[in-house]
């Protein structure tokens, strides 16, 4: 029956859109790269995925009750998830629970609810927790082991494996080892040469299948290419933030490598390596945290580019992704308050255009 | 001929794709066999502009067509007898608006015999004076049937005025469910471009273009063969994209310019119609008959019969809303014009009017509210707005009082066409907010001329009181000094009395 005593304003129709089908769709996406880590580190990594993805919705629900939020009906639009899904991804397979559970805390607590919640937040919380981590624990942040085919029995057991993200590893030293950027950093910075350092230890192949060290999962790109491109295809995404932050990178190793191949990472390994593919597609697009417009949004992704091309290159930390993206997420609300959309009959600056007969 | 819209370069910005609902109705013939309601409620006020002034009283036997309220002021509109009958009163009733609130109505109880006031119809109205056009269209009461409800005899004269070259014929008909332009297409092509013809002349402009969506293919070619006999009238397809039936929107996409902000398409020498105002312009001028009656959609999936179908002005929505079998129980929202930008009304009782383009009887699945959530800045609104708004920028201002923040996020450039709220994930009633603050705004600046009258007010009283003050000084001195100098010469004279 009709409800007359609240009348509402058009529109009377709507179309099927909710934040819980877009975040849902965001999780399909990540789905198969994530499968695919787990795949290759073992039991330890998917301990390590549910008690990261666990932990965040705990956080979210208890900051929801200090808040005063409904709980149940706020959990529902799986932005936690999410977050929680994106830590565990940037994390190293085989860090102790409490590094997926300090994360978790960090990015909901930190990073999303002091701002107010869903929407409200400057940084992106996944980045906020993993920059965070990276700083305050870098022994555990940086230990990285080697992945094995599938269910191979170099995989470490169940047992095994609850030992490892329960209670640590007994031999770091003789399984862990540098990712290709970390390698990299430590042999230039030791003035060895590039192409001759790389000599045996990497193949293209391997790297862009994702079977070296590295985070969780950041590793598999035609994976992570193929759910990029299914979420651009959905309009969840928009292509200028990844293009613009993939091209930047792209041009600028490109340009250096040819300059000087001896000091500068060719670009197939920049595009290859770390956190590039994970960050254009399913991080720099994060909605509350970029700009609204198409030309923000690839001032934003070009922002990303340099700043992370820079930062392998020159800074003293191996990968850039999060702090690049930390950094342009603080200048968001800058590139939202100067570039915004014309608007109709009106021109750049809002003034009236001028009658043309 | 089209040598002014070659540089165009059709462009589209923002809009959605709504779901059309049009298949309910479009393929069914419009329906006359709609029985004549014992009492009509005619508003005196269905035009923008001042309302109507009655010249009939109650009791008086009026005919079919007859006058029963001439326009008044420059901006106005005549209401005719939809029927003939007896005036049983002229007093205030519900007005067919989200308020409800009273509005003063004509009300006439039919007489069954439906007899025709005698017309004086011109021969050929293509020969006559262009202004005795503009009279005639006035005095037959039409006005934008689109739902704008502008009296159309005034846009002619300014468009004559203006010298306008192009008159566009809007029969976008974007907003979904709505057919009635459509049907009235396919089933009377030739009267309609007979009045674009019409207007036309009227106009004093070389051309015109008739603009469909090409949803409307049945339309379309009615029309087009309708126009075939005429160079100087081009039927053309437009993307099925709303609101593409926004004027603003569809001049951008057929001549690639445009218009000002601030100014009016006259300027550019474009004047917009709406299609079945032509249609009712054919029908004053070839037979004299004023506006009377209107096809209206009957839509929504609470009608169990959904048609189109002609009823005569003043019935009341609940009367076709049972012709056409509505269940009300399942009725979640009772909607007058299209779902995008129509208006939520709060009871049926409620009389149909000369802008009524649709009724629409929507359940919870079609409307779909959903509650509010945190808005996660997706920018879906800002792709979707038409008009190159901010609408997520504006919310969050408004939301905290900022509404000068907001005009400057374009506030005042938002048509409401609702296309930010139709996509929004969150939920976020969008145009809600912005019709709010547009209401307040103008409060406020009602209350600020107020505050500065009374300001002013006090200010001259306080003026007036000094001057007064000062008068009253001055006088007290002046007598002073009067008395001092009349004791002078008093103690003067008595001395002089005792020294002589």
């Amino acid at each position: 029956m009709m409800n007359r005593a609240k009348l509402n304003s058009s529109p009377h129709a709507k179309a099927d859109s909710a934040v819980s089908v877009i975040m849902r769709q965001v999780l399909m996406a990540l789905g198969p790269a994530t499968l695919f880590g787990i795949c290759i580190y073992g039991w330890p990594a998917l301990f390590l995925f549910i008690i990261t993805v666990t932990a965040a919705v705990m956080f979210e629900a208890w900051c929801l009750r200090l808040a005063g939020k409904p709980v149940k009906a706020t959990l529902q639009d799986y932005s936690a998830v999410l977050t929680g899904w994106l830590i565990a991804m940037t994390l190293p397979p085989y860090a102790p629970w409490w590094i997926g559970v300090v994360g978790a805390g960090l990015a909901i607590v930190v990073g999303k609810h002091v701002y107010g919640g869903l929407g409200q937040n400057l940084f992106n919380p996944a980045m906020l927790a993993r920059v965070g981590l990276l700083i305050a624990f870098p022994v555990e942040m940086t230990t990285w082991v080697q992945p094995h085919p599938w269910f191979s029995s170099a995989l470490p057991g169940f047992v095994e494996s609850l030992r490892i993200t329960f209670i640590g590893m007994d031999n770091i030293d003789a399984v862990s080892g540098a990712t290709l950027l970390g390698h990299v950093k430590t042999e230039l910075s030791q003035n060895h040469l590039l192409p001759h350092s790389l000599d045996g230890l990497f193949d293209m192949a391997n790297v862009w299948l994702g079977l070296m060290r590295g985070s969780l999962g950041e590793g598999c790109l035609p994976l992570l290419l193929v759910s990029g491109f299914w979420l651009l295809n959905k309009g969840v995404i928009r292509w200028y933030t990844p293009i613009s932050l993939l091209g930047t990178v792209f041009m600028l190793a490109t340009m250096f490598n040819i300059y000087d191949p001896e000091h500068y990472l060719s670009p197939l390994l920049h595009l290859g390596s770390g956190a590039l593919i994970l960050t254009s597609f399913f991080i720099a697009t994060d909605y509350v945290t970029s700009p609204q417009t198409p030309f923000g949004q690839i001032i934003f992704g070009c922002g990303c580019g340099v700043l992370i091309f820079v930062i392998r290159t020159w800074g003293s930390y191996p990968e850039g992704a999060g702090f690049a993206v930390l950094l342009m997420n603080s200048v968001t609300p800058l590139i939202d308050h100067y570039i915004r959309p014309r608007i109709y009959g009106r021109d750049h600056k809002g003034k009236p255009l001028e009658v043309v007969d | 001929m089209l040598s002014f819209f070659k540089k165009a370069k059709p462009t589209i910005r923002g809009g959605v794709h709504a779901t059309e609902h049009k298949s309910e109705t479009s393929g069914k013939p419009i329906v006359y066999s709609f029985p004549l309601p014992a009492k009509l409620y005619i508003p005196l006020q269905q035009h923008v502009g001042k309302p109507a002034e009655p010249l009939i009283k109650v009791g008086d036997h009026v005919l079919k067509g007859q006058l029963l309220a001439y326009s008044q002021g420059a901006i106005s509109a005549p209401v005719h007898a939809p029927t003939s009958g007896i005036i049983v009163d002229v007093s205030e009733y519900p007005a067919p608006h989200p308020s409800a609130l009273p509005i003063r109505t004509v009300v006439l109880a039919s007489d069954g015999q439906e007899k025709w006031q005698k017309f004086s119809p011109v021969n050929d109205p293509l020969t006559i004076d262009p202004e005795e056009i503009s009279l005639r269209v006035g005095a037959a009461g039409i006005v934008g049937l689109g739902g704008a409800t502008f009296p159309s005899a005034v846009k002619l004269s300014q468009g004559r005025k203006n010298k306008v070259h192009t008159l566009l014929i809007n029969a976008g008909e974007c907003e979904p469910y709505l057919t009635c332009d459509d049907r009235l297409m396919q089933e009377r092509p030739e009267k309609i471009i007979d009045g674009v013809r019409i207007m036309l002349h009227g106009l004093g402009a070389t051309q015109a273009i008739i603009a469909l969506e090409d949803n409307k293919e049945q339309a379309f070619l009615a029309m087009q063969t309708a126009a075939q006999p005429y160079p100087n009238v081009t039927v053309m397809q437009v993307p099925t994209r709303y609101p593409m039936g926004w004027d603003r929107q569809m001049i951008r996409y057929i001549t690639g310019k445009e218009v000002p902000a601030g100014s009016r398409s006259t300027d550019m020498g474009i004047l917009l119609h709406n299609v079945g105002t032509a249609y009712a312009v054919h029908k004053a001028l070839r037979t004299g008959q004023p506006l009377i009656s209107r096809v209206v959609t009957i839509s929504g999936s609470a009608v169990k019969n959904p048609m189109n179908v002609e009823v005569p002005i003043g019935t009341l929505i609940s009367e076709v809303l049972d012709f056409c079998g509505v269940d009300l129980e399942k009725t979640q929202r009772l909607v007058m014009g299209g779902p995008m930008m129509g208006e939520a009304l709060p009871h049926p009782a409620v009389p149909i009017v000369k802008g009524t383009s649709g009724i629409l009887a929507l359940a919870e699945n079609e409307i779909k509210t959903g509650t509010e959530q945190a808005c996660i800045r997706c920018g879906s609104c800002v792709s979707a707005c038409p008009a190159g708004l901010l609408p997520l920028e504006m919310m969050s201002r408004i939301k905290n009082n900022q509404l000068d923040a907001a005009v400057g996020f374009g506030l005042k450039d938002c048509i409401s066409c609702g296309s930010c709220s139709y996509v929004c994930p969150s939920n976020i009633p969008l145009v809600h907010y912005f019709k709010y603050a547009s209401g307040e705004l103008i409060a406020r600046q009602q209350a600020q001329h107020k505050t500065e009258q009374t300001k002013r007010l006090m200010h001259d009283k306080q003026a007036r009181l000094e001057r007064i003050r000062l008068q009253q000084e001055e006088e007290m001195r002046q007598m002073q000094m009067e008395k001092q100098q009349r004791e002078l010469a008093k103690a003067q004279a008595a001395e002089a009395e005792i020294t002589s």
